[in-house]
């Protein structure tokens, strides 16, 4: 296991490495630099700007330097915002993405795998088809509609939750509810489908044919395997909470760290955009390795260290 | 008073497609130690009835349309479904076809049987995991002690179906139904499997229903035999009643498929055709369409009824074919196989 680990976590530093040199190479190709504007800027100046963020070395030589500052936490001065760096900006609007997405990702998982669990036991009865349909609307209404309309009904209809913001613990309901019942959605699914593979399983016939009660059946012998779609979906979920909370971030007004992705690529802010795709990339890569970590545990037929 | 008596047991699964009626009037008897054997080819109701003894059958879309399951008298469809889970595992046990499959993966050997000793028995932990670990010796897996703690996974074939005989057998029941448990086996371990089911049934005189497709088994284990073909019971009776005086042109057919029978570097035996759609209603045999025999009756007549010709012996006798002659004179071509579409 340990081993296993090991070699996956050298994987992904590797993975890691790709994805920084690959950005970096983008970023430098791209034409235009981060201080052109729309007012001329007289050379002298403009080559004064670039030496201070290095771009007068060339290429190879600042990505060298901007990977070992990389590596010692260091992502480099915003080219755009003065006196602040990478690190500052992400070190204050990372907390509050992870705030809501770890939040999203636990109303997500708390609704989501009940409700696949309930619809697969009560299969083709209203206690399926309600959960279900819901699903289905929760999956096909983005959160650009829901948040809207969570902040219409709770928000102005009731008057019950603050609308926009981030002070405290009641503004955090509708973000997280609006982002964490899209992922319900998928979850239950996945989670109904999971549990109804494995209750028409002959193992779960064998069960029943020891006189094992239907509660032991589902939780004892369903459970985890009927998990493992669920499992699965959790790496690429988290990420996506993360990554696509922008469009939550902005209607809730939340200084999280999507506005900052989006400025990032609209200013050409090289360090930022740099700084924010290793992240998210670390990010995947921990989560990935944190399911399949779990996929082990559940599923005694993966052994890695064979 | 039978051990298990079973009278006009009828299962049917009602599909979008309709209804299909995969067992009709079931009848059969038991009594403490004997061993049944029920042949018939795939689709034939064999496994839909032992299903139904037990109420395994998914419901819906299964669903037992009428009989009784009398065991010790006592009807076990008329019981609650707690009242039946006390019965499975305890007083009747099954074994399944498939071993690769019908051992839960993801939990321990040792989970598996220490639960199926627990859910009957108030026994501490401890004192379970002990039974389990006689009960795999019992079935001839060396070393049990240490592979009880194994997961299916790392059994081989034959090793999970003893698995499963010693977990259907540790709470020692009366009966046991076996169905089909060696069709996924390779022949050694087959007649090894057989004969760890015969030598438990000798020593604690469990009665067994064993389903299988192979008449050669059924020749060395059985004491009586039902033969059923598309949801019916066509011939029952005594093995060597049976075998030694097949009357039903099925049976017949049967016994005349058995490879080892056959001369050597000749074309095997057939019985041309497929079984019949059992969601259309059947009229008259529902062998007739495959029939080698010559036909004296068209089909369409009210179905033949089950008649005891002497002991016991009962043949579901048409009387719409010629029976006189041996098979092998009735010529192939003769045979009009009808293909259900």
């Amino acid at each position: 296991m340990l081993k296993f680990i090991a070699a996956r976590f050298g994987q992904g530093l590797l993975v890691l490495l790709a994805i920084y040199a690959l950005t970096f190479m983008l970023v430098a190709l791209t034409p235009g630099s981060p201080f052109s504007t729309e007012r001329a800027i007289r050379p002298e100046i403009l080559a004064q700007i670039e030496a201070f963020y290095g771009y007068d070395k060339p290429p190879l030589e600042r990505f060298w330097t901007s990977l070992t500052n990389a590596l010692q936490g260091e992502f480099g001065p915003s080219a755009v915002y003065a006196n602040r760096s990478v690190t500052d900006i992400i070190l204050e609007a990372f907390p509050v993405s992870l705030t809501l997405g770890t939040i999203s990702l636990l109303v997500a998982l708390f609704i989501g795998i009940p409700a696949g669990i309930l619809a697969a036991v009560k299969r083709n009865t209203w206690l399926d088809y309600l959960p279900m349909s819901a699903s289905m609307v929760g999956i096909c209404l983005p959160t650009f509609v829901l948040g809207p309309i969570l902040v219409l009904v709770f928000g102005i209809i009731f008057q019950l939750l603050p609308v926009s913001g981030w002070f405290g613990p009641d503004y955090m309901v509708l973000p997280a509810a609006t982002l964490g019942l899209f992922y319900a959605a998928y979850f239950a699914r996945l989670t109904r489908g999971g549990m109804l593979e494995m209750l028409n399983q002959d193992f779960i016939r064998t069960a029943r044919a020891k006189g094992v009660p239907e509660s032991t059946i589902i939780w004892k012998h369903c459970l985890k395997g009927g998990l493992i779609p669920a499992i699965t979906y959790l790496g690429p979920a988290l990420a996506g909470i993360i990554s696509g909370s922008f469009v939550v971030e902005t209607i809730f007004q939340i200084p999280g760290l999507g506005q900052w992705f989006v400025k990032g690529a609209l200013n050409r802010d090289d360090f930022l955009i740099l700084g924010l795709t290793v992240l998210f990339a670390g990010l995947i890569v921990i989560m990935n390795l944190l399911v399949d970590i779990i996929q082990v545990a559940l599923n005694p037929r993966l052994k890695y260290d064979r | 008073m039978p051990l298990l008596d079973v009278r006009n047991l009828s299962t049917s699964f009602h599909l979008r497609s309709g209804i299909v009626r995969a067992a009709q009037n079931i009848s059969l008897t038991l009594e403490k130690g004997e061993t049944l054997g029920i042949v018939g080819e795939s689709g034939s109701g064999k496994s839909v009835t032992c299903y139904s003894i037990l109420q395994l059958i998914p419901q819906p879309p299964g669903r037992i349309e009428s009989g009784e399951v009398l065991f010790e008298g006592r009807d076990l469809l008329k019981l609650s479904e707690s009242e039946m889970r006390s019965i499975r595992g305890k007083r009747i046990s099954m074994i399944f076809q498939d071993p690769m499959t019908s051992l839960n993966p993801y939990l321990r050997i040792s989970t598996q049987l220490i639960e199926a000793i627990r859910v009957h028995d108030n026994m501490d932990e401890d004192a379970a995991l002990k039974k389990a670990i006689t009960a795999l010796e019992e079935v001839g897996i060396p070393d049990a002690a240490s592979r009880v703690r194994s997961y299916p996974h790392e059994f081989s074939g034959g090793m999970r179906q003893r698995v499963m005989i010693a977990m259907a057998l540790v709470n020692d029941p009366d009966l046991l139904i076996a169905d089909e448990p060696t069709t996924a086996l390779d022949v050694t371990v087959q007649a090894q499997v057989l004969d760890i089911i015969k030598e438990r049934q000798r020593r604690l005189g469990t009665a067994v229903i064993l389903v299988t497709h192979d008449l050669g088994v059924v020749a060395g284990t059985c004491d009586k035999v039902q033969v059923m073909y598309a949801g019916q019971v066509v011939e029952s009776g005594t093995t060597d009643q049976v075998f030694y005086n097949p009357q039903h042109a099925y049976t017949r057919s049967l016994q005349k498929a058995i490879p080892s029978l056959q001369a050597k570097n000749e074309a095997l035996y057939t019985i041309a055709g497929t079984p019949p759609d059992l969601s259309k209603p059947v009229l008259g045999c529902a062998f007739y369409p495959r029939c080698p025999f010559p036909k004296v009756k068209d089909q369409d007549g009210p179905a033949p009824e089950l008649t005891e010709l002497s002991g016991g012996h009962c043949v579901r006798d048409c009387g719409y074919c010629d029976r006189t002659k041996p098979i092998e004179t009735v010529l192939a071509q003769d045979v009009v196989a009808e293909e259900t579409p």
